[in-house]
């Protein structure tokens, strides 16, 4: 994406590329002008390119920054906000109040010890919501008798959403730990057995033909073609299940909980300590955007053939 | 026609289809299909869309099994897919995520991955081993098909229509590549195509296939490298020709106004 910055541009853009113009008229067939000329020109094309290359880097730098205008202007107005007195604390705290007692919290090792919690809560669920999931959608892409036997039913507990289950889960589980595990593995199961299943299915059936007639075993064919053709949308079915997780944790764990983010957001409001709850909050969104980093990480890495994920030269 | 001055027996198999026949549902796409190809021939097997040349080339690569008559390779009987026999599709059909050498050596054990690059250097590729094939453009992935088909050494090479999708100029590059590696290893080759000029190009027979029957065999004794300027070629060319065009098509039945009258003597020919 490209976009003109007039302001940082010294010269007219059509002329940086072009031959760079001098302001005088050398006399042809004067060697000792035409030698001083050849260096002036050659001086004035080093200027041009380093022109160029200061443009493009200041382009580039621009291009990483301007995402954060928006939200260095909200705090900004934020922070104003509350310092004139504006909006009142009981509403919103400060900013710096929520830096500040964010700051408290890592020293004391408070800080720490809640995101370990919800974080270990977090992927406990998804690996065994994912990874049944995974096994499911598999089996059912993989083996015709499996679909016709799973899937209907699995289609049909699929369309219960897991929040409205809370009820049943606390009668089951009771209020601690496996409550919550469970909340979060039924959620973060459907996605990824869907877009197993459907990224199983639609490999290209002429690949497969490419491959048993080139003498793969089943086993290479599965594993050479079936899988990695699936790879792309497996991916987008964890990065689908990633952010389900943040939010079903974010719900399970206002079902009592003893220690982990939710536990410090409610004990603050309890305590009217808002700085604390925004922290929470905050909390949340520093964790739901580093897990789908991490997961942009690996598609980048697993999907690094594909054209769609390479960078445009 | 192939000169072999070795006495060293020929590398390529021989095939003997007979009675051959295949049927889709209520359709019969191949009927009482009768051919001998000797070994380390190059047979071009031409006709219209839908004749069955296509379906041929499937049943003798063991991907689908005969609804009728039998074919032997080398006077064995056929059983599935043989790990002599090697395909180039119409589309390249490489993985795309795997790397060109990695594609080439598809189904190789891993110590003869040398090979690969062997094969790659011959097509003309020997420095994009690293590279994705989504990188490559249409003519430089069929030709890693190529190579792909030819690093196993097969003893029968099956073409289907492989060239079909590239610019013409590529289309020369390849037949060139194709001949000279057939003549270095002597497989016996079918190639399917819908390019009569490409079959004379390229062939020792032409076959003609039309309503599931071989109606045309047609021996080419032209010398290689074949001109495509020549005489004798563009006479041949012509005759194959006017045969796959003769059969007239009935004309459509069309009471639809606007649609205008058809031209007179339209046939499709691909």
């Amino acid at each position: 994406m490209t976009y003109s910055i007039r302001e940082l541009q010294t010269s007219p853009a059509t002329s940086v590329d072009a031959e760079p113009r001098l302001g005088f008229h050398i006399p042809e067939g004067d060697p000792l002008a035409a030698g001083v000329g050849a260096v002036v020109r050659k001086l004035a094309s080093s200027w041009a390119r380093a022109q160029r290359v200061l443009l493009q880097s200041a382009r580039a730098l621009l291009h990483s920054l301007v995402p954060w205008i928006v939200p260095v202007l909200l705090v900004a107005v934020w922070h104003t906000a509350s310092a004139s007195g504006w909006l009142s604390t009981r509403v919103l705290p400060a900013p710096l109040d929520v830096v500040s007692a964010a700051w408290t919290l890592a020293e004391s090792g408070e800080l720490w010890k809640h995101v370990q919690v919800s974080a270990g809560r977090a992927l406990t669920g998804l690996a065994i919501g994912g990874g049944l999931g995974l096994l499911l959608g598999l089996l059912t892409g993989s083996v015709r008798f499996f679909e016709t036997l799973l899937d209907s039913t699995i289609q049909m507990v699929r369309n219960i959403p897991a929040l409205a289950m809370i009820p049943l889960v606390i009668l089951w589980f009771g209020i601690d730990e496996s409550a919550k595990l469970f909340l979060i593995a039924v959620a973060v199961f459907f996605p990824i057995y869907l877009n197993t299943f459907h990224g199983i299915r639609n490999v290209d059936p002429g690949l497969i033909e490419m491959g048993r007639t080139y003498g793969l075993s089943r086993w290479g064919l599965y594993t050479q073609i079936i899988l990695p053709g699936a790879l792309s949308s497996i991916l987008v079915g964890l990065r689908f299940s990633l952010g389900l997780m943040w939010v079903i944790l974010i719900v399970a764990e206002t079902i009592s909980a003893q220690a982990g983010i939710g536990y410090l957001t409610m004990n603050a409001r309890e305590f009217l300590q808002t700085d604390i709850v925004l922290v929470g909050i905050l909390l949340y969104a520093a964790l739901g955007k580093f897990a789908d980093l991490l997961a942009r990480a690996l598609e980048r890495y697993w999907l690094r053939w594909h054209p769609g994920y390479q960078k445009a030269s | 026609m192939t000169s072999n001055t070795s006495d060293k027996p020929p590398y390529g198999v021989g095939l003997h289809l007979q009675a051959l026949g295949k049927r889709y549902g209520a359709r019969d796409v191949l009927r009482n299909t009768q051919l001998r190809v000797e070994p380390g021939q190059f047979v071009a097997i031409v006709g219209r869309s839908g004749c069955g040349k296509s379906t041929l080339l499937r049943l003798v690569a063991g991907l689908e099994a005969p609804s009728a008559g039998s074919i032997a390779v080398d006077g064995k009987p056929l059983d599935g897919l043989s790990t002599d026999t090697r395909i180039m599709f119409q589309d390249a059909r490489l993985l795309p995520w795997k790397r060109v050498a990695d594609n080439v050596a598809l189904g190789l054990p891993p110590e003869q991955r040398a090979k690969a690059q062997d094969v790659l250097q011959r097509v003309g590729l020997g420095d994009r081993g690293r590279d994705w094939p989504a990188k490559l453009s249409g003519g430089q992935r069929q030709r890693v098909s190529l190579a792909r088909a030819l690093v196993h050494q097969p003893r029968l090479l099956l073409l289907d229509e492989p060239l079909g999708a590239l610019d013409a100029l590529t289309r020369i590059e390849m037949h060139r590549l194709i001949e000279g590696l057939w003549q270095t290893s002597g497989f016996t080759a079918l190639l399917v195509t819908h390019d009569v000029q490409e079959a004379v190009a390229l062939a020792d027979r032409v076959i003609l296939i039309e309503d599931g029957q071989i109606v045309l065999d047609e021996t080419i004794n032209l010398a290689r490298p074949r001109q495509h300027g020549d005489p004798a070629f563009a006479a041949l060319e012509k005759r194959i020709l006017d045969r796959v065009l003769q059969k007239p098509d009935a004309e459509p039945k069309t009471d639809i106004n606007w649609l205008g009258k058809p031209a007179h003597g339209l046939r499709w020919a691909i």
